[in-house]
């Protein structure tokens, strides 16, 4: 590598590689697809949240003019004869069979030219259905009668679900439990002990660029082309469905109007492949933002948590309980409830901690990952707990966090000892930044002031697998080959910048190979902040592959590359400018899988995220209004890639949470989603961002990452909810333990405390 | 379902240019479908979220809801005016300086609104920006860095920078 060659890419705010193709209105997304003789469809859905299916009758909708076919459950099993997917559950039929588990389930599809054809043919779908009782609440399905599912399926590919297979009769998809130590007896023995409940709302991810999906037959091959987070799994699983072998299917994904955690696994791919093959002709489908709502949301939880705490402050013991609502198919929830759910005593050292996790089957629409995987529900409730509990024992909140605070060589729940987790760094970094130990501006008359800090933790799901391929070219440019997808977090910079740094190239030569499944090679998916460390560490394997390569090229050859440019090397070698140098590389970190009943292993996550949000809030006392004028956010992100991006990251995400706070909740009567649009579904826009939003990355160094980074897309999202809520109690006095935190829920909150509630 | 065609005749990124239309389609439609241009997108379908914005006659309007047929002897400037290999404007230079997008489906609908809001007002401030750009969204919230790209697309206008 020549001396002036030599940019030091890694570490640098490098502005996106694909800046100019998004600011002239020309990146690619499947939006953008046309295939000759494509067919678009449209889903009729259930408009009930349980039943039976006793008749479809599609002859009207057949009948009108333009309509190519008319598609059912029927039609769609006489292809593939069980049509189930699912990562964790074969639970989710492409189109419903027999029987429809929530409102807004597909149910049809309607194919033609004219998208517009389609869609007013779909309306005219008549199914009937013998209504079955129905299940919304978390807690309730625990015991419900209505049951979701006959019989469970889950898919194999997790040891941990197999005890799961032909179970009958109830609605638990995963019973997670952890034992450490003995926290029944250690709370008996407490000197204090406090227990709460918590509940966060159904929310959804809102990409503006909402689900789209097309597929192309071939001669015994498929293509897909679709906006998915996880294109190598959309292959084996679509493969799978078919029965054929992984290399007739071709899954490709150009950038991503947004992912969130929705476009993981299978969302329309199955059902417009199907398609595809039922009619050989091209297949697109297009949501609205109406169905997405009807597609995949976060998790709904109720959490109770119980702690017992010495005389001196110190917790001792605690118990979690979590009931997560999976909705009508599992996702991935069941992983939620497992690789989140371990941490749900939060980033605190306590001898004895019991946890018991479960996913449940209800009649909502399904619920998988969100930006946090689970995380900012566990948050929530231990965040505020730990609030009330300092409150109560009269104790600084942050100090009382101090106190208990879990620090590396220190073992966590599951027994793994924490390592490169700068929880300890991050508390102090915010609370110096929030002024903790200054005095407050309370406000006056009827607009108070108040502030909270909290702080939040997550383990990276394991153990996955990231595979990569460096091309250097004849002429010194390179090209990487990778499967992660871009979907606005800037990973095709950040992977770039690695080749870059370790080619000595400058970055502007390298482009990044957008996932096509024929092309790129395997990835797990684009998902729980795991691509910088598991991706980044296979794309810096494979360019050291090619760089070793190089050197040897350049020995051989006589010259050394540190006077003698690359493409010099290579005309030596072939006499013109011609050959390539493949360098090659695959990442997966080790992993010990936690024992069955204990939920204890030495070895739980490759590393650990940490988050810490300090809110400073405004609360009119006439109204419940309640402003955030300050919003500070501070991460363990390792040593960044691209500090720029990276900060971009914890403040996108802060914004994000702040929404799933503030405003936004899906309604439901009677399992239907009442409010399914922007207008009455409200996310953050300008005027919702606190003036004061502040973002910090702490001095840290994540060992066996890439560079020393580790993952960030998650971890702004951690603590803005409790952050919120514990400034609001700091400031008025009054605890919310619902979200989101609405003008209404303040008002009757103060209300209430002022011994004067307001009717329902 | 019907269909009623209409020849329309407007003007498209400073182009003369003639289209058939169904009625019913609107101004997203009718830039995809005819002219291959992809910048103005759906999403919300309501109007509520400015991806696809467009200019008709020099003012923003949401094209999800602005019929193709209304554009008949307008002046329609999208995105994809002057991209192609020309230098970017002072808005989209200052966007990529100030890494004001992520997942970029709502960025032309933001850079066409800050063009509008600087030729309105040279020298906003940070109220400004944030009320005339209220009615776009931008669920990555890169929020932040959107506002300090208007800041930096008005120096830039100012020094003479870009158009």
């Amino acid at each position: 590598m020549r001396a002036e060659e030599k940019r030091g890419a890694v570490g640098r705010s490098i502005p996106r590689l694909e800046g100019r193709a998004k600011v002239t209105g020309r990146a690619e997304y499947v939006h953008n697809l046309r295939l000759p003789g494509m067919l678009y469809g449209k889903i009729a859905r259930s408009t009930i949240a349980h039943g039976r299916i006793k008749r479809i009758d599609v002859a009207a909708a057949q009948a009108v003019e333009g309509v190519h076919r008319v598609v059912t459950g029927a039609d769609i099993r006489a292809l593939i004869p069980d049509p189930h997917y699912g990562p964790a559950f074969h639970d989710q039929p492409i189109l419903a069979l027999d029987k429809v588990r929530y409102a807004g389930e597909p149910v049809a599809v309607v194919l033609a030219s004219d998208p517009h054809v389609a869609e007013e043919a779909a309306g005219l779908v008549d199914v009937q259905y013998e209504a079955l009782p129905a299940v919304y609440d978390e807690v309730e399905a625990m015991t419900s009668k209505a049951i979701v599912h006959e019989v469970l399926k889950p898919a194999g590919t997790f040891p941990d679900l197999k005890h799961f297979q032909g179970r009958k009769n109830t609605n638990v998809a995963l019973d997670f439990r952890l034992r450490r130590g003995d926290a029944e007896a250690a709370l008996k023995k407490a000197d204090r002990v406090f227990e709460h409940t918590f509940r966060t709302q159904q929310v959804l991810h809102v990409p503006l660029e909402p689900f789209v999906s097309a597929a192309e037959p071939g001669d015994g091959t498929l293509t897909i082309h679709t906006a998915s987070q996880s294109p190598s799994f959309v292959r084996t699983e679509i493969a799978r469905l078919l029965e054929w072998p992984e290399s007739k299917v071709r899954v490709k994904v150009p950038y991503l109007g947004g992912g969130f955690g929705a476009k993981l696994y299978i969302k329309l791919e199955a059902l417009v492949a199907a398609l595809a093959l039922l009619v050989r002709r091209p297949v697109k489908i297009s949501l609205t933002m109406e169905e997405q709502f009807y597609t995949l949301t976060k998790h709904a939880a109720t959490l109770r948590i119980k702690s017992g705490v010495a005389k001196d402050g110190r917790v001792t013991a605690r118990l979690c309980e979590v009931w997560w609502n999976g909705g009508a198919y599992a996702d991935i929830g069941p992983r939620i409830t497992q690789k989140s759910g371990f941490t749900a005593p939060g980033p605190y050292d306590i001898e004895h901690v019991h946890i018991d996790s479960y996913a449940l089957y209800t009649n909502l629409p399904p619920a998988g990952a969100l930006r946090g995987f689970g995380i900012p529900q566990l948050v929530w409730a231990y965040e505020g707990h730990t609030d009330m509990i300092a409150r109560e024992l009269k104790m600084d909140p942050v100090e009382f966090r101090r106190k208990n605070i879990l620090r590396d060589g220190r073992p966590q729940a599951t027994g793994t000892v924490m390592q490169d987790a700068a929880i300890d760094k991050v508390l102090e970094r915010v609370a110096a930044r929030m002024d903790w130990g200054k005095p407050f501006d309370r406000g006056s008359g009827t607009v108070r002031r108040g502030r909270g800090v909290v702080i939040g933790f997550k383990a990276v799901i394991a153990p996955t697998t990231s595979v990569a391929i460096v091309n250097l070219y004849a002429d010194g440019s390179c090209a990487l080959y990778c499967s992660t997808v871009d979907m606005g977090q800037g990973s095709d910079t950040a992977m770039a910048q690695i080749v870059a740094e370790i080619l000595g190239i400058p970055i502007e030569s390298i482009t990044v190979v957008h996932p096509d499944t024929e092309v790129t090679p395997y990835d797990m998916a684009t998902l729980g902040s795991r691509s910088t460390y598991h991706m980044g560490n296979a794309v810096r394997r494979a360019a050291e592959d090619a760089r070793d390569k190089l050197l040897a090229l350049a020995r051989e050859v006589g010259v050394s590359v540190e006077t003698t440019p690359i493409a010099e090397v290579f005309r030596r070698k072939y006499g013109m400018q011609a050959g390539n140098i493949i360098g090659s590389g695959s990442f997966i970190p080790t992993y010990m899988p936690m024992d069955h009943d204990t939920g204890q292993t030495a070895n739980a996550t490759p590393f650990w995220m940490v988050g810490a949000t300090g809110a400073e809030v405004e609360v009119d006392t006439e109204t419940g209004r309640v402003r955030v004028t300050r919003l500070v956010n501070v991460a363990d992100v390792g040593t960044p890639i691209n500090p720029a991006i990276v900060e971009s990251q914890l403040s996108g995400a802060a914004i994000m949470q702040l929404g799933f706070t503030m405003s936004e909740k899906m309604e439901f009567s009677a399992g239907q989603c009442t409010n399914a649009s922007l207008a009455q579904y409200k996310i953050p826009g300008l005027l919702d961002v606190p003036e004061g939003m502040e973002n910090e990355a702490v001095d840290a160094e994540q060992k066996g990452g890439p560079f020393g980074a580790k993952g960030v897309g998650e971890t702004g999202t951690f603590g803005v909810s409790p952050a919120i809520a514990n400034a609001i109690d700091d400031a008025v006095g009054v605890r919310l333990t619902s979200l989101p935190l609405t003008a209404e829920a303040v008002y009757r909150a103060l209300r209430a405390k002022q011994g004067n509630p307001l009717k329902d | 379902m019907s269909t009623v065609q209409r020849t329309i005749r407007f003007t498209l990124n400073g182009e003369a240019v003639a289209a058939d239309v169904p009625t019913h389609w609107n101004v997203v439609e009718l830039l995809q479908n005819r002219f291959g241009l992809f910048g103005a997108r759906e999403s919300c379908g309501q109007g509520l979220c400015g991806c696809c914005t467009v200019l008709v006659n020099g003012n923003a309007v949401s094209g999800c809801l602005y019929l193709a047929a209304f554009v008949h002897g307008a002046e329609v400037t999208t995105i994809e005016h002057g991209a192609a290999g020309r230098e970017l404007d002072a808005v989209q230079q200052a966007f990529i300086e100030a890494g004001a997008f992520q997942c970029g489906f709502c960025t032309p609908g933001f850079v066409l609104m800050t063009r509008q809001l600087l030729d309105e007002k040279p020298d906003p401030t940070e109220d400004d920006i944030r009320h005339y750009l209220s009615g776009n969204l931008c669920r990555c919230a890169a929020y932040p860095e959107i506002v300090a790209a208007v800041k930096l697309a008005a120096q830039k206008r100012r020094a003479g920078q870009g158009r």
